[in-house]
């Protein structure tokens, strides 16, 4: 309610002023629009004149309505406010498409949901003139679905699970240790080129260890490999919003042999699909 | 920062853990309870009643029990038909006697039992008590429990006995783990979770209502609670990738966690429904484990990689003093005696690849850092968790180092008798409080 009031006082205390406003105040929209009312002005107004017929009741020329219509901003976000303002003078019934009649000169406050042209129509004893403004309205895009992802029925947007392990392959780790290896690194710099080209892929990576040592420790060392591998990818470009990221210390093995090689085996982090 | 004035043991080769506190080991004999009545469950109540108490007796770490081949023959069944010389000379030469009757009579199980001093003639009843219950196994072990810690705090320097008390523990099965629950002699163990996922590290609450531990999900291990009133799980709220080895406060105010929610695995404390959180550790390569000093709630002891190799460190419960109790090794799971001045924890102390160390079961006074090895040579040991009267530790062991073969295993907390409590699968254990 308060701010109809408001608006309305805003209206008739600018529209005193008209004139000047539009005098001094000259903008793209504002210069398109006295053109256009020059224009169909001038067309409309030659036909009814008979100078034979208006020759003895010379008075001055009803001069034909002017008329602005600007919008500010002239771009939003889905969701957001724009705020029409138009002027008019010489204009007996002013219209605008979509809003229906309104004042000769007044400020809205609308809210697109697509980008849209408001058109004003002002008819006056001089003629009939238009104005337009255009809103644009940024919608966020939806991803775009890739070809083979939409012929097949499952999120296969993800790419294959046998192109992705061989695009971002496990990164293996040093014994008690969190910090990735050269071959960590290249594996990183691989997995991140490969991520960065396939911008839908979402990942969990898996901290793992050997079974030697604490449980409770190694929940803590397998989330401390999980995150230098997250790490990696992040500072090589990857969204963190894209990465999670499970710790399985020793709980969850890949092979139970006493020997150095399966210890290495589950001294890993393991990149899967987020499905 | 020295917190504890020297204890009483300070001057002995070996830590003073509270195994021989309060009475010098006692001689008691155990006879056979009488069977009264004709009821045929009778016979089998009685034996399971029999094995239950002498066990409970011989375990409790503060008597020389008489061997069943000493005792004297018969069954005395009330004081009128004991004959008390008869223990108190040899070979039984016994100082006290516990003895009794048990009957199945109108549906309940009666049990009157007695405990007298076989020195003193003249006035040698030193406990007389009955108890009525349900007619069933359970029960007669219960009842057994219940009078074995009625002899263990008389005869135990006022020490509660723990024949009552329980062990939380998680049980592999079928490549999940659930939380499981059993008597604290390893009798009826049975599942209380069934969440059909890898459940770890159980801590109960200290006043036995709830337990805290650590459970995977989607999101990673994260602290859940099982209340054992209502019977099922209850809110915990957690934050973060990974949340886990749960630590309550004396009190049951409080839990002590491993977060990772500020990014590195740190110590927080939050109140009991995980809300309130406050982070009390900041330091890089992981902090887990922590257990409060159970004697003030001021302590905390802990596992921190901040140098290396994980170590036990102890600070104040507001993350302040943080002392380093081990320079070498590999540290894991520590627990704080009762009585606030010995740590328990298993300890590799020459970790590392191919090194043929061991992990066994350390205990260290805290105001000296003195320790003492309990466990040689079994194969790998972890989880030490104190007994409520500190005079047992239970603990996990593998023999041969598989998971998939650790069994519990309980011992005096001078190292001395150590027995499976449990089949394999079965891993970190948790005594009860109380």
């Amino acid at each position: 309610m308060d701010l109809r009031m408001q608006e309305k006082a805003m209206m008739t205390s600018r529209s005193t002023q008209s004139q000047s406003f539009l005098t001094s105040r000259v903008g793209p929209a504002l210069l398109l629009a006295i053109a256009l009312a020059a224009v169909t002005g001038c067309g409309k107004k030659t036909a009814p004149i008979n100078p034979a017929s208006t020759a003895p009741t010379v008075t001055a020329p009803v001069p034909a309505p002017t008329a602005s219509l600007t919008a500010d901003p002239l771009a939003i976000d889905l969701g957001g406010s724009v705020v029409l303002n138009w002027r008019t003078t010489d204009s007996t019934s002013v219209a605008i498409d979509g809003i229906g009649p309104v004042n000769v000169n007044g400020t809205q406050t609308v809210s697109p949901s697509s980008s849209t042209n408001f058109h004003l129509v002002a008819k006056g004893d001089g003629g009939t003139v238009e104005a337009n403004v255009r809103v644009t309205v940024r919608v966020p895009v939806a991803p775009t679905v890739p070809v083979e992802a939409a012929n097949s029925n499952t999120s296969a947007d993800m790419g294959s699970e046998e192109v992705f392990h061989q695009n971002v392959p496990d990164m293996y780790f040093d014994y008690d240790s969190a910090s990735l290896r050269p071959d960590g690194e290249a594996a990183a710099v691989k997995a991140a080129s490969y991520l960065v080209a396939h911008p839908d892929i979402r990942i969990v990576i898996g901290g793992y260890c050997d079974d030697r040592g604490s449980a409770e420790y190694n929940l803590a060392l397998g989330e401390n490999r999980a995150n230098a591998a997250k790490t990696a990818l992040v500072n090589a470009g990857v969204a963190p919003a894209r990465i999670r990221v499970v710790s399985y210390g020793k709980e969850k093995q890949f092979c139970t042999d006493e020997t150095e090689a399966c210890w290495q085996q589950n001294r890993r982090a393991q990149f899967s699909l987020d499905r | 920062m020295v917190l504890f004035a020297p204890s009483a043991g300070g001057g002995q080769d070996t830590i003073f853990t509270g195994t021989n506190s309060g009475a010098s080991t006692v001689r008691i004999a155990v006879a056979d309870f009488k069977v009264l009545g004709s009821d045929p469950q009778s016979a089998a109540l009685r034996s399971t009643f029999d094995a239950t108490l002498y066990a409970d007796l011989a375990t409790a770490g503060i008597f020389d029990i008489v061997s069943k081949s000493l005792m004297p023959p018969g069954t005395p069944g009330t004081p009128s038909e004991i004959q008390l010389p008869n223990y108190a000379n040899a070979p039984a030469s016994a100082a006290f006697v516990g003895f009794g009757s048990l009957n199945v009579t109108g549906g309940k199980l009666i049990v009157n039992g007695y405990l007298f001093d076989a020195k003193n003639l003249q006035y040698p009843q030193i406990l007389a008590k009955q108890y009525s219950d349900e007619p069933s196994e359970d029960s007669a072990r219960q009842i057994a429990h219940q009078f074995a810690d009625e002899i263990i705090l008389r005869l135990g320097g006022g020490t509660p006995g723990i024949a009552e008390t329980k062990i939380y523990y998680s049980q592999a099965s079928g490549g999940n783990k659930e939380i499981y629950v059993m008597d604290y002699d390893g009798a009826d163990g049975h599942a209380i979770t069934h969440l059909g996922t890898i459940s770890i590290s159980p801590r109960v609450s200290p006043d036995n209502t709830r337990v805290a531990f650590a459970s995977l999900g989607k999101n990673g291990f994260q602290i859940r609670m099982w209340s054992l009133v209502l019977g099922r799980m209850v809110n915990f709220n957690s934050f973060g990738d990974l949340n886990q080895s749960p630590a309550w406060s004396p009190d049951g105010r409080e839990l002590a966690y491993s977060s990772t929610r500020s990014g590195t695995p740190s110590i927080w404390i939050s109140d009991s429904n995980g809300t309130l959180a406050r982070r009390v550790t900041s330091f890089k390569g992981g902090d887990v484990s922590p257990v409060y000093n159970p004697r003030t709630g001021a302590q905390m002891a802990f596992i921190s990689g901040r140098t290396g190799l994980p170590q036990l460190y102890t600070m104040n419960s507001d993350g302040s003093g943080v002392q380093p109790m081990t320079d070498g090794g590999y540290v894991s799971s520590p627990s704080w005696s009762p009585n606030g001045q010995v740590l328990a924890f298993a300890w590799d102390r020459k970790y590392g690849p191919g090194a043929p160390g061991g992990q066994d079961i350390y205990v260290m006074e805290v105001a000296t850092h003195k320790w003492q090895q309990l466990t040689h040579d079994g194969g790998r040991c972890d989880f030490p968790s104190w007994s409520p009267d500190g005079r047992h530790i239970v603990y996990a062991n593998s023999s041969d180092g598989r998971a998939n073969h650790t069994r519990i295993w309980t011992m005096l907390a001078d190292g001395t008798q150590q027995r499976p409590l449990t089949g394999p699968g079965a891993d970190m254990p948790n005594w009860s409080w109380k």
